[in-house]
């Protein structure tokens, strides 16, 4: 059954997609800028995302705002659910934020941003991976509104699913640095993909087989005969993809390593549709009954129809135009 | 006082907090960015270093500011739902498509040309530059149009319809919702005053320069055309927000009567109450010093017409009277300091003085900041005098709020404060430190800032990284 309600749960899937592929890279090289040379490698590692970040972090404004408009119900229940994990999320982006500035602007202070970069990019990952392993584990709904207390969140799940976010993005981080830089940062950026590579896929089966005992509801989806059929090729899929990941590696391959691994979360984002889909949260609320009456949301495809390839087409425009290695230079 | 009202209290407190500071850098980069885009302008047209240099100048202050503003702005998108969870759902169809097209059409566009904007001058050449720059610049005001006509509608709200589940739908039109009746008032009222923000911070820094060097061509350009800015834009504004508070009175009478301080009605002609001290508890205005009938003058010009009073307007339904009063006077006064340096700049100029007057120099630099104290003040009138509701009339604040912890909210209240302060103080000092330096004769382009040109500086970062 295809309805507008269906198309807004697909453009906010595809903005969260966009924003885990865009930001996830960013926010893992904050991850892993100490590990970085003070001078020139950390410049050129800021360097390299510096005329994008902020287009990157768009993509959550967009998907909350999206959540807002088509679904306002599940917005005004998994905020307040989420209270701790999402003001966490704000403040580390409001750090990592004005870090890009911040750290050019006060040499005499630039340790300090440093690490309020990297502060601010692991307080906003854990809390992201925390608020999905909420999600997950299922929250109390009583009503139109959020009926559980403030550490709902808090377990050993949703840690573990923080965890996960974090090696996941680090590894996005190198891989993009792997492509865009050269020399001694770029073996190091190899080097941590390498390893982060064995780490995200450690986490993300603990992560999956303790969600199996989460619900019901996901069990029923991912065991039972014959859907099984059809999921097991998810798991099957990883295993060629990771294959793939090591293989581009150890070819030495500048972009191919990045986009095995944007494929690695790929299909753990596929993962996490089977086990929600159709509900806006989990097995709580679905996109029907949170959904916002017809003529918003077709209000707003119009807008999105028209804009959201226009935006893809400058945003294409202005990563082609930030093309290539970054020197030491910056863009030069 | 219950749990409860201190957990409302407290979400107020932070939203009020949070977007008082966000609103403070989009007031300035609006304004900026539209300055900056002129600038380029006038250097593509007629070549002339100075504007080049201008540009320069200024864009590495855009760059501190804007990033301010947008992190600060994120934090916006969630506060809706972290703590106004009732309202979110109940305002979500018709609120939420128009932040929708807000995130659609704004601010991918700014986001989406800032790198270019920034760091893209050699890779792009100058007319694709340019054209970054002004879709920069439109993209803030886009921004403006959109959150603004949002906001507009939680005064005026028109073209919805209530649901079976409580919520506000949307009625046939969305026209009718977008352009609801104080919206176009409120759009230009608040543009204006982010043109006059920035002009006076450019005229601010103007002054002090040529304060210390009478010569500095930089400085002489910035004073001028930033006098020029609010030469034009003072008087306008002042119209305009004469119209606005008309129509503020057609919509939200209480409003008015909140900022009018009349807490009794006057059949006869009001007066217009210039200070005094407003007590709620007894609905006097003590101390007052008042023009006879001025205020039926002003607002309905006609000196002897009626004029309703909060003796009118149950208690319950009454905004605080004492902050909707004072914040008033202080944008009224600021609007007329600010027309008082229009005539002021326009006579210097006549007399060819305009960069020989210290004394006018001195009141541009006091000047400053007038701007963004006229902006937060305006805001707090208009929407503590829109209280006690959020969505005026219909939907009041003490029923929109999340079912909220007190000390979850103190928390999160306590560290929006603590780390706002730090991190945007921090911010603020930088730019008075970019500021303080003089306009150069060959302004390095973003010099020491992320993305250096080849051989124009020698990497400082190199030397300075200090120990992590
Ligand atoms: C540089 C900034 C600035 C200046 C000089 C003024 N204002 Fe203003 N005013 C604003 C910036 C502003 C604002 C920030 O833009 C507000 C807040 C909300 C809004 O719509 O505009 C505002 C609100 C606002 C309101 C409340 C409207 C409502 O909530 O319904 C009124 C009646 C006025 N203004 C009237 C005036 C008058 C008569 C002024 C001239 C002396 C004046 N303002 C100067
Ligand atoms: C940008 C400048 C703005 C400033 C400085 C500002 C300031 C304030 C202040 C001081 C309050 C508290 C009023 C009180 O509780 O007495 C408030 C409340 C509120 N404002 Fe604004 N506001 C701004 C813009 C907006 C916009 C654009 C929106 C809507 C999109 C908005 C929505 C709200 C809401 C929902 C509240 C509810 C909380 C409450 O009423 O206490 N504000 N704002
Ligand atoms: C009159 C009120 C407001 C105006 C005129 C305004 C305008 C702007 C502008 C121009 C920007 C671009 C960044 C900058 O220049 O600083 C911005 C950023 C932002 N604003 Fe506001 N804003 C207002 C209030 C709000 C409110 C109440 C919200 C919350 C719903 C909000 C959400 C945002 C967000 C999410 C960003 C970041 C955009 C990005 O990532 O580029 N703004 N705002």
């Amino acid at each position: 059954m295809i309805d507008l309600t269906v198309i807004w749960a697909c453009i906010i899937g595809f903005a969260i997609v966009a924003y885990v592929v865009m930001d996830g890279f960013d926010l893992g090289i904050g991850i892993l800028f100490p590990f970085f040379k003070v001078g020139q490698d950390r410049d050129t590692a800021m360097n390299s995302i510096a005329p994008v970040w902020d287009g990157n972090e768009t993509w959550l404004v967009m998907g909350v705002g999206g959540l807002f408009a088509a679904f306002p119900l599940a917005y005004a229940i998994v905020l307040p659910a989420l209270y701790a994990p999402m003001i966490a999320m704000l403040l580390g982006l409001v750090f990592r934020g004005v870090a890009f500035e911040f750290r050019w602007r006060d040499p005499a202070h630039r340790a300090f941003w440093d690490k309020a970069f990297t502060t601010g990019s692991i307080v906003a990952t854990m809390a992201q991976g925390i608020a999905l392993g909420a999600l997950l584990q299922g929250i109390t709904v009583k009503g139109r509104a959020y009926g559980g207390g403030w550490w709902e969140w808090l377990s050993p799940f949703s840690l573990l699913t923080g965890v996960g976010l974090l090696v996941g993005y680090a590894l996005l981080g190198a891989c993009w640095l792997n492509w865009k830089t050269e020399g001694g940062l770029q073996r190091q950026a190899v080097t941590y993909a390498g390893r982060l590579g064995i780490g995200l896929l450690l986490v993300v089966a603990l992560v999956s087989m303790a969600t199996l005992g989460l619900e019901a509801q996901y069990y029923r989806r991912w065991l039972s005969f014959p859907g099984v059929l059809a999921t097991a090729q998810v798991p099957l899929a990883t295993v060629i993809v990771t294959f793939l990941f090591y293989r581009s590696l150890r070819l030495k391959r500048h972009a191919q390593p990045f986009f095995w691994a944007l494929s690695l979360f790929g299909l753990c984002l596929v993962g996490l549709g089977v086990s929600i889909w159709p509900d806006v949260i989990p097995a709580r609320v679905t996109i029907w009954q949170a959904a916002a009456p017809e003529r918003s949301q077709l209000f707003m495809l119009v807008g999105a129809a028209i804009m959201v390839p226009v935006i893809l087409a400058y945003t294409g425009w202005s990563y082609w135009v930030f093309r290539g290695k970054v020197g030491t230079e910056g863009y030069h | 006082m219950i749990e409860q009202d201190w957990a409302i209290l407290l979400a107020r407190a932070q939203f009020a907090f949070t977007v008082s500071f966000h609103f403070l850098f989009p007031a300035f980069s609006i304004g900026l960015a539209s300055f900056l885009a002129v600038l380029e302008g006038l250097w593509l047209k007629t070549g002339e270093g100075v504007y080049a240099n201008l540009y320069r100048y200024w864009i590495k202050i855009f760059a501190v500011v804007f990033a301010m503003g947008v992190v600060s702005g994120i934090v916006m998108s969630y506060q809706f739902g972290t703590n106004w969870a009732v309202f979110s759902d109940k305002a979500g169809p018709v609120i939420g498509p128009l932040m929708a097209y807000e995130v659609l059409t704004a601010f991918f566009l700014e986001a989406g040309f800032l790198g270019v904007m920034l760091f893209g001058i050699n890779k792009v050449g100058r007319k694709l530059h340019f054209v970054a720059t002004l879709a920069v610049a439109l993209g803030t005001f886009v921004s403006a149009f959109w959150i603004l006509s949002v906001n507009s509608w939680m005064q005026t709200p028109v073209g919805y319809e209530i649901a079976a589940n409580g919520q506000f739908v949307p009625g046939d039109s969305w026209l009718t919702i977008i352009f609801n009746p104080s919206f176009p008032y409120r759009l230009a009222h608040t543009v204006l005053a982010a043109y006059l923000t920035t002009a006076f911070i450019v005229g601010g820094v103007g002054g002090w320069h040529l304060l210390k060097d009478r010569a500095n061509p930089g400085a002489r350009k910035m004073f001028s055309m930033a006098m020029w800015m609010a030469a034009l834009v003072a008087p306008v504004q002042i119209f305009a927000g004469d119209a606005h508070g008309l129509n503020t009175l057609e919509h939200q009478p209480a409003k008015v009567m909140a900022m009018e301080g009349h807490y009794q009605s006057h059949p006869h002609g009001a007066p217009l109450i210039l200070f005094g001290i407003p007590d709620s508890d007894r609905q006097k205005v003590d101390y007052a010093i008042e023009i006879p009938n001025a205020s039926s003058l002003i607002l309905k010009h006609d000196l002897h017409a009626p004029l309703k009073g909060l003796d009118t307007v149950a208690r319950a339904d009454q905004p605080p009277v004492i902050i909707v009063f004072f914040a008033f006077r202080v944008m009224i006064g600021i609007g007329f300091a600010m027309l008082g340096i229009c005539v002021w700049s326009l006579l210097a100029r006549l007399r060819g003085k305009l960069y020989d007057w210290p004394l006018l120099h001195r009141f541009a630099i006091l000047m400053g900041p007038s701007g963004l104290v006229a902006v937060l003040s305006g805001w707090i009138v208009t929407e503590t005098g829109r209280q006690p509701y959020t969505i005026y009339g219909l939907l009041r604040t003490a029923q929109s709020a999340s079912p909220l912890d007190a000390p979850a909210v103190a928390a999160s209240l306590a560290a929006f404060v603590l780390v706002y302060f730090a991190v945007f103080g921090m911010g603020i000092w930088y730019l008075l430190r970019l500021m303080k330096k003089p306009p150069q004769a060959h302004e390095a382009p973003l010099d020491d800032a992320p993305i250096r040109s080849a051989g124009i500086t020698p990497a400082p970062a190199m030397i300075e990284g200090g120990a992590a």
